[in-house]
Parts: C-alpha cells; sequence; structure tokens
C-alpha cells in the first residue's frame, strides 16, 4: 500500500524522520518497500504566470511568452506547448534550475529569440509519465513561490507491505493506528460526524444474503454535480497513493476507502430499476463489468442487484450498467460489511483483484461502515453539493470480537522469556484491546477490526511485536540426545556424488518440466504427467527422463564452445501410472560427449564411446559393493542406438539404461557427434550389501593365459560364464586383455585373449593342476561356444 | 729396463687420461691386472738377490697400492660423472600438466545444500524428503491455508491437468508440507530439516519457475521462539563462516504464529551499506515461527503439550551469497564456464 506521509501525519502525531519512521514500521511487521519524495529531485522551478504570448517570428510551433513571477521583473520565454497562453499559472524553470535527468536550464537563444528559462511539464518536473503540453496550476496558485514547496513535492510517498492477515491495516486509519501504537501517539484523524439530512429519499433495499453481507448501509444523495473537478489537494493524494482521479463522485468513494479502509460503491440512481438487492448469483446470470468485460456468473457468488439484473459483482467490482456518469445527479452509496469467506477467490475466479476486493477477502471493520457512510456524503456534498437522505440499514447482529485468553506461563513458554506484565498490559492497550487482568494472565478482547487475532499465540504474536522481536533472547535448545536410524544400505550422498565429480563430471541442475516435444522424440511411449498452467510450452510437462535436460544441456554447452560434455544430475522423474496416480523416482543420470579425456599432452586424442561410460556406470554400481550382480542385457530402447545400448539389472529388477543416442536423432537434434547417456534409479542401483569379509589366500597364484576366437556373436559375459563354471572353484580372476577382430582372424570371428588366475586357500597349487584347469576351460568353450585355441 | 717410479708416473699418466668407465676398466688391466705391468714387476723380484728382495718388495707393493688409490679414485670420479650424465638426460619438464582426467564438480546449489544438511545435522537434525508433486492437503490446507484463502495468492501454484492424479494435485511450492509428513510418520521429539525444489509460477531476473528451498522444523515439550532465534542465528554464522548480526522482523505465514522474517548483516559490505543491501545493510535470509496449532493438530500432535518451531529458507539465495553469484538464473543454465569454477566438492 501507498500513501504520502502527510496523510498519515494528519492521522497520527509523528515526530520522527521519515527514515526511522520506515525502519520502525518494518521491524513492527510492515516492512516499508519505498519511502521517496513524492517528485525526483529537481530545484529552480517556481509558480509564475504568462501575462503575455506571441507568435515566434520564425517558427510557427513556439510561442514567444512573457513571464512573471511576482517581485522581480517579467523574463522572456520561449515555449513550444500548445496550451501555453496568456493567462494561465505555470512551472517556471528559471535560468540555474536542475531539472530531473540532470538537465540544467540556461539562458539561450532559440530560433533569434532569447529565452530565459523553460516552461515545464509534468513529465519533465518527473511528476507523471507522460504529458501533454505544459502544467497548469491553478488560478491562485501564488506567484515566485517554490514549486517544491506549493505541490509539497518533497513530502515523502511511503510504499508498506502489507500481509494477507492485516487487512484492517491497508487504509491510512489502520496504519495510523500502528504508529500510534508503536510511537505511543494519539491518534488524530478528522472528527467524522454525522452529516444533516436534508433530503427525505431512500431507495429499497432487500439483502437476500444476510450471512454473506451482514450489514449494508445505503443513502440516497440528490442533486449533486458530477462534473466539478475533484479538487488538486484530493486529486494529489489519490494519485500519490496510486489511484487515478475519474470524477468527484468516484474520487470519494476511493478517497474514504483508502483513508478508512471501507470500500463502498456509488450507483447512479436514475438507471437503477426498482430496489436493490444483495443475493448469490443465479446459474447462467452474466454481469458487464466497469472494466468492460461480460463474466458469466456462478451461484456461489454475491452480486449486488436491482429488480431485473446483477448490477455489481459483491465486493470486487461494479457494473458497467449502474456506473456513475459526468451527468449523475442523484447517487446511491452503498457500504456494506461483506464476510471475507463471502468474498475470498470469488475476484480471482474472474482474474480480478481490486482495492475492494483484496481488502474484503482479508477483512474489513464490520463495525466500519457507519463512519464511512458519513465521511462520504460529507465530502461529496463538499465536492459535488446536493442534498443527503437518511441512512438506510440493512443489518443483522453480528458478533463482537470473542474474548481470549493469555495465560503467563503460556506467553513465558512460547517466547522463552518472561516478559513484564506491565508491558504486555501496555502493548495490548496501544493496540486498542481491551485487557483484564486475571492471576493466571490476562483476558484479551481485539477490537472489532482485528480479524487475525482469534488464538493465544495470536496474542503473544502481538505482545512480542510492540515490544519488539529484538527483546527475544537467544537460548540453545535442549534437544535429547537420541540415535536415529541410519541404514548401512543407503549410500552416503557426497560418496556417491564424489564418484562422478572424481571422473570429471559436472553437475547440472534442470528444470523438472521439459519440452513435450523433445521429450516425445525420446520416449514415445512414456506418459507424461502435464502441467494445467505451465510458464511456456516448452516447459509443460513433467520429465520421465533426466536424458531430456541433460541433451538440452549438452546442445546448448556445445553452442557454447564447450566441446567436451560431461554432465550428471541427480533427480525426480515422474511417471503416470495407470491407477490414476504419479510415481515420482529419483534418478541419477548423465551424458557425456566429445573426447575421452581433456584434450592434453601425451594421450591421443579420442572420442569417448561406450564402454568409457561403462567405467563410469561401473564405478557406481561398485558403490554397492555388489557390482558382480549386475547385468548389463543387450536390449534396445528407442532413442538409443540399438546395437549399443544396454538395460542394466541387479537381481533381475530393471535398474537402469545406458547406451549410445541413435544416429536419428543425433541428427535431429543437430549434435556433432553421438553422446552417451545413463540413467540409473538412484535407489535400487546403489543400495548397498554389507560387506562381508572372507579369509584370504596366503598360497602364491597361477596365472594362465588363452586366446580363443570365437564366433562374433558370443558376448563376452557368456563367455566368461562357461569359462568360470568350468574352471572351478579354485578360480580366483577372470581379466580379459584383448578383444580382436579383423585382419588375421577368420570372418565373423573374433578374438579374445584373458588371463586365468587360480590358487588355493590351503595349499601351493601345482603347475600340472592349473594346467589340467584351462584344457577344461579350453575344452568347454570349444565344445559348448565353438571356441578355437589360439597358438 | 724402466724404473719404478718411471712406471708408477706412466700409471698415474694413463689413470688420469681415462675418461670413461670402459677406458678405465683396461687402464686398471693394464696396469694392475694379473698380467698387469706392476704385477709382472713382482714376478722379476726372483732374479734379485735374496737380500734385497724385500727391499723391493716391499717398494713394488707400495707402487701398487698407490696406483690402486688412484685407480679408486678415478673410478670413483667416472661414476660420479657417470650417473650425473644418466640424469641429466632422464630430466623431465615437471610443470607439463598431469595426465588423465580431471574432477569435476558439484553443482553451487547442491554444494550449499549439503553443507546446510551437514551443519544441521552436526546439531541433531535429520534429513527427510517429500515429493514434488503434492497435494492440495499437504501443500496448503494442513498447514492452515484453507481454500479461497488470500495466502494461497503468494503462491502463485503450478496445478497438474485434471484427470492424471488426484484431484487439485500441484507441483509443491515450498518444501513446509513436509513438516506435515514429519509429524504424521513421527512422534514428538522431533527434529528434521527437508531440502528439496520447489515450484512457482514466477520467472524474471530474479526468479526461477523451479527454486530450492530447506525447511527446518523442531517440535518438542518446550520448543520457544528464543531457541529459534538461537538456531538460525547459529546456522547463519555457522554457514558463512563469520559473525553475523540477526534481526527478526514480524511476519505472516498461515502456518506459524508468531511468525517473523530474519534478515543477516550484509555478508558483502559487513551492514554498512551497499548494492547488494540495497543501502539496508540488511540481507533477507529466510522466514520462520512457531509452528501453528492448528498444524500440531491437524497431525494429532497435541498442541497444549507440544511446540514447535519451522523454518524454510532458500538454498539457491544463500548459495548465491556464499559464491558471489549475482544472478539466479546462471543456477539454472548449466553452463559448463559457470560450473566449473565449482571443483570439487
Amino acid at each position: 500500500m501507498k500513501l504520502p506521509l502527510s496523510w498519515l501525519k494528519e492521522w497520527v502525531g509523528i515526530s520522527l524522520p521519515p527514515a526511522e519512521l520506515s525502519s520502525r514500521l518494518t521491524l513492527a511487521g510492515f516492512e516499508v518497500e519505498s519511502c521517496a519524495a513524492a517528485a525526483p529531485p529537481f530545484s529552480g522551478v517556481v509558480v509564475a504566470q504568462i501575462s503575455e504570448a506571441m507568435q515566434h517570428p520564425q517558427a510557427d510551433k513556439l510561442r514567444v511568452c512573457t513571464v512573471t513571477t511576482g517581485a522581480a521583473s517579467p523574463v522572456q520565454i520561449v515555449c513550444g506547448a500548445a496550451n501555453a497562453r496568456a493567462g494561465i499559472k505555470v512551472a517556471l524553470a528559471q535560468v540555474g534550475a536542475l531539472l530531473p535527468g540532470d538537465l540544467s536550464i540556461k539562458a539561450a537563444k532559440l530560433r533569434g529569440v532569447e529565452s530565459a528559462g523553460m516552461l515545464c511539464s509534468s513529465r519533465e518536473l518527473g511528476l507523471a509519465a507522460t504529458s501533454e503540453g505544459i502544467l497548469e496550476l491553478p488560478a491562485d496558485a501564488p506567484l515566485g513561490v517554490s514549486l517544491r514547496d506549493y505541490l509539497d513535492l518533497d513530502d515523502p510517498v511511503i510504499e508498506v507491505s502489507i500481509y494477507p492477515n492485516r487487512g484492517d491495516a491497508m487504509s491510512v486509519q489502520g496504519l495510523a493506528r500502528e504508529v500510534s501504537a508503536l510511537l505511543q501517539q494519539p491518534l488524530t484523524g478528522p472528527a467524522i460526524t454525522p452529516v444533516a439530512v436534508t433530503s427525505a429519499a431512500t431507495h429499497a433495499v432487500c439483502v437476500d444474503a444476510p450471512t454473506a453481507a451482514p450489514r449494508l448501509l445505503s443513502r440516497v444523495i440528490v442533486g449533486i454535480d458530477n462534473t466539478r473537478a475533484t479538487p488538486d489537494w484530493m486529486q494529489e493524494r489519490l494519485r500519490r497513493s496510486g489511484l487515478r482521479p475519474i470524477s468527484p463522485v468516484v474520487d470519494v468513494t476511493n478517497y474514504v476507502m483508502l483513508e478508512l479502509g471501507q470500500p463502498m460503491h456509488a450507483y447512479d440512481r436514475a438507471r437503477l430499476t426498482g430496489e436493490m438487492r444483495v443475493r448469490m448469483a443465479k446459474s447462467g446470470e452474466s454481469l458487464e463489468l466497469l472494466d468492460g468485460r461480460t463474466i458469466e456468473l456462478q451461484p456461489d457468488v454475491l452480486v449486488i442487484a436491482d429488480s431485473e439484473r446483477a448490477i455489481g459483482l459483491a465486493g470486487v467490482m461494479g457494473g458497467n450498467g449502474t456506473a456513475i456518469s459526468e451527468t449523475a445527479t442523484e447517487v446511491l452509496l452503498e457500504v456494506a460489511y461483506f464476510t471475507p469467506d463471502a468474498i475470498a477467490g470469488r475476484g480471482r475466479r474472474y482474474g480480478l483483484q481490486t482495492d475492494a476486493s483484496q481488502r474484503f477477502e482479508r477483512g474489513v471493520d464490520p463495525q466500519g461502515q457507519g463512519a464511512a457512510i458519513e465521511r462520504a456524503t460529507q465530502l461529496l456534498i463538499e465536492l459535488c453539493g446536493g442534498s443527503a437522505g437518511p441512512v438506510t440499514r440493512n443489518e443483522e447482529t453480528i458478533a463482537p470480537r470473542a474474548t481470549l485468553t493469555l495465560r503467563r506461563a503460556k506467553l513465558a513458554r512460547l517466547v522463552g522469556t518472561a516478559l513484564p506484565d506491565a508491558e504486555v498490559e501496555a502493548a495490548f492497550r496501544a493496540l486498542q484491546m481491551q485487557v483484564t487482568a486475571t492471576p493466571e494472565g490476562w483476558q484479551v478482547t481485539p477490537p472489532s477490526w482485528r480479524f487475525d487475532i482469534a488464538i493465544e499465540p495470536d496474542l503473544v504474536e502481538e505482545a512480542i511485536r510492540v515490544i519488539g522481536y529484538d527483546r527475544v533472547p537467544e537460548t540453545p535448545a535442549l534437544f535429547p540426545q537420541r540415535f536415529r536410524s541410519r541404514p548401512e544400505s543407503v549410500i552416503d550422498e557426497r560418496v556417491m556424488l564424489g564418484t562422478l565429480v572424481d571422473r570429471g563430471y559436472q553437475e547440472a541442475l534442470n528444470y523438472a518440466f521439459v519440452d513435450p516435444v523433445l521429450q516425445q522424440q525420446l520416449f514415445p511411449d512414456a506418459s507424461a504427467v502435464r502441467l494445467a498452467n505451465p510458464i511456456a510450452a516448452d516447459l509443460a510437462v513433467m520429465r520421465v527422463s533426466l536424458w531430456p535436460g541433460l541433451l538440452k544441456c549438452a546442445l546448448e554447452n556445445q553452442r557454447r564452445q564447450q566441446e567436451r560434455v560431461r554432465l550428471f544430475e541427480l533427480g525426480a522423474v515422474f511417471l503416470r501410472e495407470a491407477a490414476g496416480t504419479v510415481s515420482e523416482l529419483r534418478r541419477i543420470a548423465g551424458v557425456v560427449l566429445g573426447s575421452r579425456l581433456p584434450e592434453q599432452w601425451g594421450t591421443r586424442s579420442e572420442s569417448t564411446d561406450f564402454f568409457d561410460l561403462k567405467a563410469d556406470v561401473t564405478a557406481i554400481l561398485n558403490l554397492s559393493n555388489q557390482g558382480e550382480v549386475f547385468e548389463f542385457a543387450p536390449e534396445s530402447l528407442s532413442c538409443l542406438h540399438p546395437g549399443r545400448a544396454a538395460r542394466l539389472r541387479r537381481d533381475g529388477q530393471d535398474v537402469g539404461w545406458l547406451g549410445e543416442l541413435h544416429p536419428a536423432l543425433v541428427q535431429t537434434l543437430g549434435l556433432p557427434c553421438a553422446p552417451l547417456l545413463f540413467e540409473l534409479e538412484l535407489l535400487a542401483a546403489t543400495a548397498q550389501a554389507l560387506p562381508k569379509a572372507a579369509p584370504i589366500s596366503r598360497f602364491p597364484q597361477v596365472r594362465r593365459d588363452l586366446s580363443v576366437t570365437v564366433p562374433q556373436g558370443v558376448s563376452l559375459s557368456t563367455l566368461k560364464g562357461r569359462a568360470t563354471v568350468a574352471a572351478g572353484s579354485l578360480l580366483r580372476d577372470l581379466r580379459v586383455f584383448d578383444v580382436y577382430q579383423g585382419q588375421g582372424i577368420e570372418t565373423g570371428r573374433k578374438s579374445i585373449a584373458f588371463g586365468l588366475i587360480f590358487q588355493d586357500n590351503h595349499r601351493t597349487l601345482k603347475d600340472d593342476e592349473a594346467d589340467r584347469l584351462v584344457s577344461a576351460v579350453a575344452a568347454d568353450l570349444l565344445q559348448h561356444l565353438d571356441a578355437k585355441i589360439r597358438e | 729396463m724402466e724404473s719404478l717410479s718411471e712406471l708408477t708416473e706412466r700409471a698415474r699418466a694413463d689413470i688420469t687420461a681415462s675418461a670413461d668407465l670402459t677406458r678405465h676398466d683396461e687402464v686398471r688391466v693394464h696396469w694392475r691386472g694379473k698380467k698387469g705391468l706392476l704385477t709382472e714387476q713382482l714376478k722379476s723380484l726372483g732374479g734379485l738377490p735374496a737380500a734385497e728382495r724385500p727391499a723391493a718388495g716391499q717398494r713394488i707393493n707400495e707402487a701398487k697400492s698407490r696406483v690402486q688409490v688412484q685407480l679408486d679414485e678415478r673410478r670413483g670420479l667416472l661414476e660420479h660423472d657417470a650417473v650425473e650424465r644418466t640424469l641429466s638426460a632422464g630430466r623431465i619438464d615437471i610443470t607439463l600438466e598431469g595426465r588423465g582426467e580431471q574432477s569435476g564438480g558439484l553443482h553451487p546449489v547442491t554444494r550449499a545444500r549439503l553443507r546446510i544438511e551437514k551443519l544441521f545435522s552436526d546439531v541433531g537434525f535429520t534429513v527427510a524428503q517429500g515429493p514434488e508433486i503434492e497435494d492440495d492437503f499437504h501443500n496448503f490446507t494442513a498447514l492452515n491455508v484453507p481454500e479461497n484463502h488470500p495466502a494461497r495468492a503468494m503462491h502463485d501454484t503450478f496445478y497438474l491437468e485434471p484427470g492424471q492424479a488426484g484431484e487439485g494435485t500441484l507441483l509443491r511450492t515450498h518444501t513446509s508440507p513436509v513438516q506435515i509428513r514429519a509429524l504424521r510418520a513421527g512422534k514428538p521429539p522431533l527434529a528434521v530439516i527437508a531440502p528439496g525444489r520447489v515450484y512457482r509460477i514466477d520467472s524474471d531476473a530474479t526468479h526461477t519457475p523451479m527454486f530450492h528451498q530447506i525447511e527446518g522444523l523442531l517440535v518438542d515439550t518446550d520448543v520457544s521462539f528464543a531457541q529459534l532465534k538461537s538456531i538460525l542465528h547459529g546456522f547463519m554464522e555457522a554457514f558463512f563462516e563469520r559473525d553475523l548480526a540477526m534481526r527478526l522482523r514480524p511476519s505472516y505465514f498461515p502456518f506459524t504464529e508468531p511468525s517473523a522474517e530474519v534478515d543477516i548483516s550484509c555478508v558483502e559490505c559487513g551492514g554498512k551499506g551497499c548494492r547488494l543491501c540495497k543501502h539496508t545493510g540488511w540481507i533477507e535470509v529466510l522466514g520462520c515461527g512457531m509452528v501453528h496449532p492448528n498444524v500440531l493438530a491437524s497431525c494429532d500432535v497435541d498442541p497444549d503439550r507440544y511446540t514447535g518451531y519451522a523454518f524454510g529458507m532458500g538454498i539457491d539465495r544463500l548459495a548465491m551469497l556464499r559464491y558471489g553469484v549475482n544472478d539466479l538464473r546462471l543456477f539454472f543454465e548449466n553452463d559448463l564456464r559457470f560450473l566449473r569454477q565449482f571443483r570439487g566438492g
């Protein structure tokens, strides 16, 4: 909320400098977001009058004006504004003046005519974003007076952010109450007394929804003149509070809303048919709003209607059909208390958040309608003349605010320190709460406008808010020492992330919503979760894999000339299940592109390939302490190269994929080479088996190397599986040290060389034992895999 | 026949002239070998009268050992030279870079998160996690934010298209729902922190539609606002590794009462005022408060018996302050040139 400080000062005594006031408000929960003079700094501008305006001899659009400032002799000013004419009061920037934007005014010749200064527009003075012509001041503006003083432009405008529970503070009066409590200063607002009723005119009002509108005050004012201009002081206050002046009647209703926090509406009585009704909307009913839009109403929306149609969205916005026009002479003022429940959310449903709806849904003082209707009447008659009819009251009994108990012990326990009784009581009284001391504490009744005080802790907050949060000490908690469950099977996150970091990966963080097109290209069969209100079309679906995000990163980094990319991400993916649920899985994934090693001396530059990636994946899997139970199954996934993809299984359970991006996608995405990708189910892939130590052998090991050729289709894991079984229990390790196909090897076959390492736990193996075991392996491979032993 | 002194003089000259170990060996064999010239001298003793033999023999032996000393010295010298030459030839440029992979690094937000988790674990908090796709109940209702509550407008919420999951399913707007899950899963005393990604419809220079929060919750029989102040101040000083002033301002969250915003003295200027703190000397770092009785009650925790505090802070914000990152959006662009500034971790 924005308001000029001078207005606040009218309501409460403030002697503090603005900066200090801002700080006090901020520390009391009313953050002052800005506090600046109503106009940007400028100097040397005074009120002046054009006494004569003549056509410039050399230029059609320029006028030569004689300008007086009272005492001094008149000056000659060349001015290009169309409205520069004799008789008007204007803002004169004298020679030596400094205007916003560091514009300094010097004497000059314009097309051969001397000009000793400048007549300013609102825009040039920083008073408005745009303006037409020069600023015209009222006829009674005193000549020669500094414009800053005359328009009170040094008056600070403060902008206070108000939390949704403090609707009561969304007014000059409301903030003044806070300031009064904080600074212990009396409230000094204008006296509001009933206006003399000089007309008998009334308008029939029926409230059909008394629960939603427990109080509605209305009054007819006849014989008004809405063609008059709203006085400058009111226009300026409205403007500085962020509202646009419109017409005297509308301005008065806005002014009173800002001043007292009570929204109200003025209807052109001539445009109403029959009685005014407050009722729930009828299904399918429509309403044309003040902003010109027509909305369709729902039955839980409260409307103001006449006997024929809805004429306003209660507490939100009036309708176009009954809006006050310039020619209106009879006004029906409606000042209501609508309950927060009846208004909350209704405006938002139609995309409306108005000054009125913000106040009603937060809570307007249910006792404030009387003062507001009198204040508005008084101002309206002051501005537009007219006679006020009697106030018509449609009201239910409104329960007073409940009295709350605050226990002294509860206060001390929640705050963590005992506060002096006298200070606590003074705080409540300053906030206009009724306080009665009891042996255990206090009985406190908040004033009618404090919707936010409902339970004991609310009073605790109010007490320390006024006394000062800084008065609460810092006391370390005593928290019981208890051991918590720490399953050893869950790998420490740092260790896991560290594994990839050690292997050269940088961690990426991507949005969890991705481009549906890219995701569809990668996972045409996946059922992604769609957002109802995405922020952009390319962020419209939740990711089913971390790959779309990582591939985008790889692509963007390539564009930034980062040829070598090694990125990983740890995060959730979201899968739609048939049962109408979404499962959220934590995964770890990576993308690798470019050379195997960073460019360096002494190693050949080679592109990274599947087996480099497999080593990285294996490094993570080995954290499980069960690396050997993982199976890399040659299966295919549509986004991966069919011959270079592996599904990962652990004890038969699918735990991830790795492979090279499908060449078609490499081309579609415009990548220079094929990236390699992996993705693992975090928990399933890394859950650690508890290590169990086995005895180690103290006897020497024996190694025998074997080189075989097998048909190309025989996978290493098959060969390894057979060899392991055939070699028996003394085999400790099988190490592949060469795989070759090509020249010297029969077409369709490949050569594999491996070392077999044997060892016994209880004795030294003899050479011929090892030889026999190797022969057994060779025989098995020959028989089952069509292997040929190479000599 | 040469005199012994002439012979030893010649031997000395030979030894001095031997330029390498091979030549040295030849010289040694020539003079001191089994058939060497000095050995031959001994053989000539037989031709001398018996009375002269001992003295002559002694002279020859002395000459032999003199030559041997010279040989040894020379050998030592040559060996040393040889080692020197080998070392010199084997000299490498140790300023060349080490071979192989270089380590990568953690994302600064993860780095900050792990640091926060560690600090809170040290004082007894456990790390909890909750789903990112939440229901209305956990994200709002159970947190004392009923439907139509104006506070809902504070969070611009992403909703899922209807029919995919339960009604009103949304992307969580804060990590506070984990409070509800933790309170329902365990019984007080309870101390948890819950880091995670959260989502709001907001995207400009200082907002991204996804960001990271960490939620803290401690519930026990006598938890106070003073304890909340204490833990937050302690945490901030530990996180930034420096003394900091801290102040609490009254605030409003539907799920805490009393509530506060927390400011710390500016980590850039120390409170004197600079661009980072908008010349206020203070930086807002988190929101907190005492758990609202309605929240405790909605989790079947007796609000008369237990009190608790809760706080929520932006991990991204803390990471920015800690590592001098001036644009939030950098965190989600994943530019390797940015990320590589965060090695190891």
